[in-house]
């Protein structure tokens, strides 16, 4: 009798989100510590800017996708967290530790988000995008204005913080090997950045997630169902600003600085790249999308190069070829590239599927 | 005194270039219903078409009347082959097709023109003159942009209110179905309308351009004035546009002036999220609000 | 029962994975920790020196200082045909930042974890590089000859010891321009047209000391921000009838475009980073579609010099600049920038040679303090020490007509701080040597 309900409680467990989502976690902490430990510095530092972008996108893929809000203000968001972080790590002696940081850069932006969101609750489709976009070309003007506390166009720079010693010994007794400032913060962004995608996953598969859906599907069902289409709006446009804000801090320690011109319109843009790219509403795809980001301009660059053009042409092609895959994207696998084959497998199994909304289909 | 009168002055001069820029991104919602974010990097691309022109050699006018020809070719392009495909869909797709759009025109014209700021032309000259012992910033040039801008309106005014293309371009926006059943070539129409968008649009460009520097980021942000300014007036009414587009030329010219340069987009920014949230709908709508 | 037991293939696998990670190299820091010690030169081979440099090849700083290194490439392509220096040639890699700091953040990353530069020569930009000392001193890469005259890159060697300016500093350059008007305009209503950062912030320092109470207004400018009307609307405001700008050269044309609209004409004096005719003269050209020709819009204006220009076809130097840009110059001709990246890369060969047959970083650093009498083109010596790593140590004040530079003083050395302004010709009239590659013995 006990052995059958304990059977039963563990079945529970593991079919729960929770659970999956966890092992997910552990299994995806395994492979970072075996990558990073194999690489070379500079290589680290990419690892960490992917990090961050991933943070970022995951962010933005859960609201645009799951909640149908589609920002193009999140660069913007990114700053906020970006200047939290290099106004308590610039020309200090001693450092707040860096999980307060982390935390402060994301309580602010959470609350410039919520007032973003308020604002931007009863916006849709092309008002949101408009403001948003207005927002993202508006934050670094404010940003120069106040030139005096926060660094103008110099921007502040922020020093690579130490890792404690603890962290480094524990690196050490698994691996042998030290930990220098680049791979440190690599190991904290990518630390960062599952915690972010297992609290993301196991909101998007809860209730939360599923009155996402709904509001983002039919509006007007969703109030009638009892739905505060308002809040929801607001809580997910919050969520993803906490992810752009942590993004942001680690951006400033990564990048080393916080200046306007590193929140420019093409950041915001490109995370809307890596959202579409990997399809709106996935998480993995989010992955897939930040990885691109960081490695595809380096390849494009050189193909530029071999193919004859100057140098300045060949920096222009990966901005060419983002362009490109959105438009593509669009026109021909709305559901991005992580959607269209997880529906290709879906297709296999289950040679009937039943007819997709017409909204669903855009958003994956 | 003479600030007043100079800021005011550079106001009402940008907010004309302001007001055409709405006026192209009216044009185009009321026709397909999409607000067509690519329209700044258009404007940018005909722009340096006019550079190459004038650079080989040839008048500013010969530029001129090939950034507006090179306009109207490339708004019809872009409607036919791009966004053909997206109207009727939701309208995200849209909206991430135009931003795609920008993005790839940036880089194109950035590969063939280079990214270097270059310095544009300006006929009627840069110089202000003096009156009574005040200085009237008004240089010809800023003469010619408001007269262009207003001769363009009341041409558009005409072919709208008064051709049997510009009645079949408006049936054509109100209710597409109906217009098809009486005869009417609604796609052609609407490449019309994105046509007739982009001039206007090559025409800002020209103007923000003259007596400045181009490079291929110079019209983005005109792209969020020109949202602003459109949607202050209302998305669906061009007259609205205008005005949008003087008043908020006028205000940020005062912003830019006494409080500082660098608060400018978030002053747009102030100003669009009053206007949303008070009157969503704009001055001069007559759509009524979307209320859940 | 068949979920049981996938579930329990996926524990023990991750519960395997750690193991091996840890057997990897388990285990407590051994006592007695070595680093790896005597490993080879970053960025030398017995037959190559690889260093990197960020310039501002687009943006709003690109016009003028984007030649800057195709001049120093061709100097380099020179002396490396004749073989280079010890034997190495020189590998120079320039990357593009767009005076934009996060850039330069991350391309300095990709030349020195990346590319593994030995050194960074004449990395461009004030706000640009602020955001990399830090870093390229706790890499300990040399970070020489900053191509910028703030103060930060030689008034603190313990804290950047590793990094040294070139051109004369903003300070004393605003301190000879101070001291020049207060003596020969002494009536002059003055304003200041600043970059907004240390640029605009050194220069105000220097030009504080002599006119502090001339001064009646000052504005600044953000790179970035084309629109400086209201800037120059507010000096006219304050009936400045002398303006100083500290800026980079487009400024200088919005300036001058924007004088002209608001009918606004004082007298400028621009400093030596913004001050070249013939760029500023092309850029406004196109904006009055020609009735602007040429250098014509800047005769009259008053600025300083610290290297000959191409204006001086006398000079020996310039001679030898034109000789090499005709046989390894690339696109365009010989311009003042293009000068200046070539003065630049004579100065690091001859700290490379200094540096002796087996150059390291260490080495390279302690042969630049020891530089100050190096024979050079620079109008006046050198002030580099092991107490400051600050470079040119004065200019000559001129004015500009035609497109040539006529000196109105001899050369002005100062220092920062309350050093006092001296005339030092000694440096001034040096030649090359008839190679035209230096010829430096390994000090020490």
């Amino acid at each position: 009798m006990s052995r059958v309900a304990f059977g039963s409680v563990i079945g529970h467990l593991r079919r729960t989100p929770l659970r999956r989502n966890l092992i997910g976690g552990l299994i995806g902490l395994v492979v970072v510590v075996l990558v990073l430990e194999s690489v070379g510095p500079f290589r680290q530092g990419q690892f960490a800017t992917m990090a961050y972008l991933g943070i970022a996108v995951g962010g933005l893929t859960v609201l645009t996708g799951l909640n149908g809000q589609l920002s193009l203000g999140h660069g913007a968001l990114m700053a906020v967290g970006a200047y939290t972080a290099a106004l308590m790590l610039h020309d200090v002696d001693k450092p707040l530790p860096l999980p307060v940081v982390m935390l402060l850069s994301v309580l602010v932006t959470v609350v410039v988000g919520a007032v973003v969101g308020v604002a931007a609750a009863r916006l849709h489709g092309p008002y949101i995008a408009g403001a948003t976009l207005a927002l993202a070309v508006a934050v670094p003007g404010i940003a120069s204005f106040f030139g005096d506390n926060l660094g103008g166009e110099q921007g502040l720079s922020v020093s690579t913080p130490e890792a404690p010693g603890w962290f480094a010994d524990a690196v050490y007794f698994l691996t042998a090997h030290d930990v220098t400032g680049t791979k440190y913060l690599a190991y904290v962004g990518w630390f960062g950045l599952i915690i972010s995608f297992v609290l993301l996953a196991n909101l998007s598969a809860s209730r939360v997630g599923r009155t996402w859906r709904a509001v983002r599907d039919d509006e007007v069902a969703a109030e009638l169902a009892g739905i505060n289409v308002g809040r929801a709006r607001v809580m997910a446009f919050v969520v993803s600003a906490a992810c752009a804000g942590l993004a942001g801090g680690v951006m400033a320690m990564v990048v080393r600085i916080a200046a306007p011109s590193g929140f420019t319109l093409a950041l915001s843009l490109s995370l809307l790249t890596a959202v579409v790219l990997g399809g709106l509403g996935s998480l993995f795809g989010a992955l897939i999308g930040a990885a691109l980001l960081t490695f595809l301009p380096q390849t494009i660059t050189g193909l530029g190069q071999s193919l004859g053009l100057s140098d300045l042409q060949s920096a222009q092609l990966a901005p060419l070829v983002y362009g490109l895959t959105l438009v593509l994207v669009i026109l021909l696998a709305p559901a991005g590239l992580v959607g269209t084959i997880r529906n290709a497998w879906r297709r296999r199994q289950s040679p009937d599927p039943a007819p997709i909304h017409p909204q669903q289909e855009a958003m994956q | 005194m003479q600030q007043l009168l100079t800021t005011s002055l550079t106001g009402l001069t940008l907010g004309m270039v302001y007001a055409a820029f709405a006026l192209a991104l009216v044009l185009i919602w009321r026709s397909t219903r999409i607000v067509n974010f690519a329209q700044a990097p258009m404007a940018m691309i005909t722009t340096y078409v006019a550079l190459v022109v004038v650079n080989a050699g040839m008048s500013y006018w010969i530029g001129f009347a090939a950034a507006l020809v090179s306009g109207l070719v490339l708004g019809a392009v872009i409607e036919r082959v791009v966004i053909r495909q997206v109207e009727g869909k939701p309208e995200i797709n849209a909206i991430i097709l135009t931003l795609g759009l920008f993005v790839v025109i940036h880089a194109v014209a950035a590969i063939i023109f280079g990214s270097s700021f270059r310095s544009f032309p300006a006929p009627f000259g840069l110089r202000g003159f003096e009156a009574g012992g005040v200085t009237i910033a008004l240089t010809g040039f800023a003469v010619f942009s408001i007269c262009s801008v207003a001769v363009v309106m009341l041409l558009l005014v005409a072919l709208f209110q008064h051709t049997d293309i510009g009645l079949k371009m408006r049936a054509s926006a109100f209710n597409q179905e109906v217009s098809r059943m009486l005869g009417v070539r609604v796609t052609r129409m609407l490449t019309l309308g994105w046509a007739l968008a982009a001039v206007v649009g090559s025409l800002s460009g020209l103007l923000i351009a003259g007596g400045s520097l181009v490079y291929p980021s110079y019209m983005d942000s005109v792209v969020v004035y020109g949202f602003v300014a459109a949607v202050l007036g209302g998305l669906d009414s061009p007259g609205g546009a205008v005005v949008g587009g003087l008043l908020l030329g006028v205000s940020l010219s005062f912003v830019s002036g006494y409080v500082g340069s660098e608060l400018v987009a978030v002053a747009a920014l102030a100003i669009l999220i009053v206007v949303l949230l008070v009157r969503p709908a704009g001055l001069f709508s007559h759509a009524t609000a979307r209320r859940v | 029962m068949k979920r049981w037991t996938k579930q329990m293939t996926r524990i023990a696998g991750v519960v395997t994975a750690g193991a091996l990670v840890a057997a990897c190299g388990a285990g407590g820091r051994p006592a007695g920790d070595s680093s790896s010690g005597g490993a080879a030169q970053v960025g030398i081979t017995k037959d190559t020196v690889t260093i990197g440099a960020t310039f501002p090849l687009t943006g709003v700083a690109a016009p003028g200082y984007s030649e800057i290194p195709t001049g120093a490439q061709a100097y380099f392509d020179y002396v490396n045909a004749g073989g280079g220096v010890n034997g190495r040639k020189i590998k120079y890699l320039v990357r593009d930042d767009g005076y934009n700091p996060t850039t330069t953040s991350e391309v300095t990353n990709e030349l020195v974890l990346k590319d593994q530069v030995f050194a960074m020569l004449g990395a461009l930009g004030t706000p640009t590089h602020t955001a990399v000392v830090d870093f390229l001193n706790s890499e300990k890469v040399p970070d020489l000859f900053v191509s910028s005259g703030s103060i930060q890159w030689g008034d603190d060697p313990k804290a950047k010891h590793y990094t040294f300016g070139w051109q004369p500093d903003y300070e004393i350059e605003g301190k000879i321009i101070g001291q020049w008007v207060a003596q020969n305009m002494p009536d002059a209503k003055v304003g200041l047209f600043l970059q907004d950062d240390d640029l605009g912030r050194d220069s105000e320092l220097g030009v504080r000391q002599y006119l502090d109470k001339k001064i009646v207004k000052v504005v600044k400018y953000t790179a970035g921000n084309t629109d400086v009307a209201p800037q120059i609307a507010a000096l006219k405001a304050s009936g400045a009838d002398l303006v100083l700008g500290f800026n980079v050269p487009s400024y200088t044309a919005l300036s001058q475009l924007v004088a002209l609209k608001l009918s606004y004409k004082p007298k400028w004096f621009y400093s030596n980073i913004g001050s070249d005719a013939e760029l500023v003269g092309n850029l406004l050209s196109k904006f009055s579609e020609g009735a602007v020709h040429g250098t014509d819009p800047l005769d009259g204006v008053l600025t300083t010099v610290y290297i000959p220009g191409v204006d001086a076809t006398d000079n020996a130097w310039v001679k030898l600049w034109q000789k090499v840009w005709d046989k390894y110059g690339k696109n365009g001709h010989l311009t003042n920038y293009r000068v200046y990246g070539m003065s630049e890369a004579y100065a690091f060969v001859q700290a490379l040679q200094a540096a002796g047959k087996n150059p390291t970083r260490e080495g390279i650093v302690g042969a630049v303090e020891k530089m100050g009498n190096a024979a050079g083109p620079p109008l006046a010596p050198f002030r580099y020490s092991a107490d400051g790593h600050l470079g040119i140590s004065g200019m000559r004040v001129v004015q500009l007509k035609g497109g040539k530079s006529s000196s109105l003083t001899p050369v002005l050395v100062t220092d920062i701080g309350a050093a006092p302004i001296k005339e030092d010709d000694s440096a001034a009239n040096d030649s090359p040597p008839a190679s035209g590659i230096p010829e430096v013995k390994p000090a020490g």
